[in-house]
């Protein structure tokens, strides 16, 4: 038990919870608290019926167990507009936070994209974009790392039930943050998305409509093999990512039609929007732990910055 | 309810929805002469965008020959009474659209979400309210929902700030019968102050019978094209349900002869294609399919040696709505492995 690092988790709705089942199956992180800010919170009595300590003062509750209980590593799951707030508390006192809101005060994070170089800097806070984006970043990078991408362009459809109440107020957020990663990880020289809610029963599966637009002739053969290299990558840690059409080619235009079943841990399979972001999320943790274990990183304090009066 | 001497007030979608038909290449000398023609023809409220709304250039929908600044800023200077509307749809376009057709002299918004999904409005139709706007809740793909949920839906958006709602039937799939169920239980449920409106597409060539329907059950504005010219099989023809709205006494402010000559004279002309009802835009009227899904599955039915039409009936049996079309070349494409006319994936 203590070769693993120690996380906490703020936000204990869906995505909270299911974080929890994909941290205990791994053998390097240990989620040891859950922190809400709602007593009666249906999440916080699950974590603790999992054996996990929680809190329901926020953020505040979980700063002075921080260092006793030796959590490293912290989760954001709740909205862009306390994260900063969340992040600065946590990063001050040594902890490793990973952002799974829209509120992207640190960079983007794609795994099988770019984790190695946020590795390689340190970083202690890293954004993960959002579900659109990393259901379709891999796929625009695993094309524009062979050749030039003028334009990059991603749709993404979630199940009505899998849109949760954050998403649907701030939609403009999605599509704003998706096309910004699209162009800064992704790899395109301009980026758009697109978001539908679609209420089909049963649920839909998440679907991921990627389109490129090359710069010049697309090279096939080479796009092809990389776009299969990359889905491998992510099938690593989201197994029912899938490749359903494509890649079409059309002029200067290459089209993949991805699906995204996800695990079905606590989330069921068709929220595969939101089972990839939890997987990158955790499968980010876990490559910062290894490095923790392993000596190579030792989180140090982030010290507050002076606020302009 | 008698319609005899109702006014309303109808709403042009020739140069919006319109789009869709032209593959969103209209020039900006053909929106000119349209919207010129419009405006002298006593039309008093203009649609001008992508046919998918601000924002909606893009692969998946179609660039446009120019950006919707352009377009909007060649037609709001002419017009001499009418005013220009705006659509825009929550996750295709944004609040900072919505800021620039604002500052373009945009009177009307219209916030268009799939029947079930007005909570993705919220934003944009706060907004536009705290701008001053004209602001519209436009409940597409309206016969998906139940008179119950269109009613709930309607009320959020009113509730966000929305003074108009839409039933929107963008498949042109329902029938009179359905028309007044929806558009009665939605009129009973909203504030009296709030207007209400209906948009139809003539797939089953029911755009002027449903509207007619519509304003019997309290509708007091109704979208219509010139010559039809829209998604599918088109609009409810415009200078066809003012006629009729003319013998029935029903108010527009519309001259007849003036709207039927721009029909004639100037969007006939204009068009690629006849707008008409082909099977494959009957079949989109018949299966309840997303009216501008259309010219893609012609295309990828070409493409991919599946008929049209059974692509559409399959984006129907998927439950696919406005906006997905990036299913229509996927669907083909597995049709096609099935048959054996595509390799696997």
């Amino acid at each position: 038990m203590s070769n693993k690092i120690k996380c906490a988790l703020i936000g204990p709705g869906n995505i909270g919870t299911d974080l929890v089942y994909k941290l205990k199956r791994s053998p390097v992180l240990d989620p040891v608290w859950m922190v809400g800010v709602d007593p009666t919170s249906e999440g916080l009595r699950r974590a603790r019926e999992m054996g996990i300590k929680t809190t329901d003062r926020g953020v505040d509750g979980l700063l002075p167990f921080v260092a006793a209980d030796g959590v490293q590593i912290a989760f954001d799951a709740t909205s862009a507009y306390v994260h900063a707030e969340n992040s600065r508390k946590l990063t001050e006192l040594g902890v490793m936070v990973i952002d799974l809101t829209p509120a992207a005060i640190g960079p983007f994070c794609v795994p099988p994209v770019n984790l190695l170089e946020h590795l390689g800097k340190r970083e202690m806070n890293v954004n993960m974009v959002t579900c659109g984006g990393q259901a379709t970043i891999p796929i625009i990078a695993a094309i524009s790392r062979v050749q030039p991408v003028g334009y990059g362009e991603i749709v993404a459809t979630i199940s009505s039930r899998s849109a949760g109440p954050g998403t649907r107020k701030n939609i403009d957020e999605f599509t704003r943050t998706t096309a910004a990663a699209i162009e800064r990880v992704g790899g395109a020289r301009q980026g758009k998305a697109i978001i539908i809610i679609n209420p089909a029963e049963p649920p839909l599966i998440m679907r991921d409509t990627v389109h490129c637009l090359t710069e010049s002739e697309p090279d096939q053969a080479a796009i092809t093999a990389s776009i299969d290299a990359m889905i491998e990558q992510v099938r690593k840690y989201v197994p029912g990512y899938t490749r359903v059409n494509g890649p079409v080619f059309d002029g200067h235009r290459v089209s993949v039609f991805m699906e995204v079943e996800g695990l079905g841990d606590f989330l069921p399979k068709y929220s595969g929007n939101l089972d990839i972001m939890t997987a990158a999320a955790a499968r980010t943790a876990e490559m910062f732990a290894e490095e923790i274990l392993s000596g190579r990183m030792v989180l140090k304090p982030v010290p507050a910055v002076a606020m302009a009066a | 309810m008698t319609v005899k001497a109702k006014k309303i007030l109808v709403h042009d979608m020739t140069l919006r929805d319109g789009m869709h038909p032209k593959r969103h290449l209209l020039t900006l000398e053909q929106m000119k002469a349209v919207a010129t023609g419009l405006d002298a023809a006593g039309v008093p409220l203009i649609e001008v965008t992508h046919g998918d709304g601000l924002g909606g250039s893009s692969v998946n929908y179609g660039f446009p020959a120019h950006s919707d600044e352009e377009y909007l800023s060649a037609v709001i200077p002419l017009m001499r009474r009418a005013r220009v509307s705006a659509l825009l749809l929550p996750g295709i376009g944004t609040v900072d659209h919505l800021k620039m057709a604002k500052d373009l002299g945009v009177h009307t918004i219209r916030v268009a979400t799939h029947c079930t999904e007005a909570d993705v409005a919220e934003q944009h139709i706060t907004l536009a309210r705290k701008m001053e706007m004209d602001t519209v809740g436009f409940l597409m793909m309206a016969h998906m929902a139940s008179p119950e949920r269109l009613v709930r839906e309607a009320r959020l958006m009113e509730a966000y700030g929305a003074n108009c709602i839409y039933v929107t039937d963008s498949a042109g799939y329902m029938l009179p019968d359905e028309v007044m169920e929806k558009v009665g239980a939605v009129r009973t449920a909203l504030q009296p102050e709030t207007e209400l409106g209906f948009h139809g597409h003539h797939n089953l060539a029911m755009g002027v019978a449903n509207s007619l329907a519509a304003v019997e059950c309290g509708a007091n504005r109704i979208d219509a094209a010139a010559a039809g010219l829209g998604a599918g099989a088109g609009n409810t023809p415009l200078e066809v349900f003012i006629a009729v709205c003319i013998r029935m006494g029903i108010e527009t402010g519309v001259d007849l002869f003036k709207i039927q000559d721009v029909a004639e004279d100037i969007v006939v002309p204009l068009m690629d294609h006849p707008i008409r009802i082909d099977r494959d835009a009957l079949t989109l009227g018949y299966a309840g399919v997303y009216s501008s899904f259309l010219l893609f599955a012609k295309r990828a039915g070409k493409k991919y040696g599946v008929p049209a039409r059974e692509i559409l009936i399959e984006l129907g049996r998927r439950g696919m709505v406005g906006g997905q079309e990036d299913m229509i070349e996927d669907a083909a494409m597995t049709m096609a492995r099935q048959r054996g006319l595509l390799m696997a994936a």
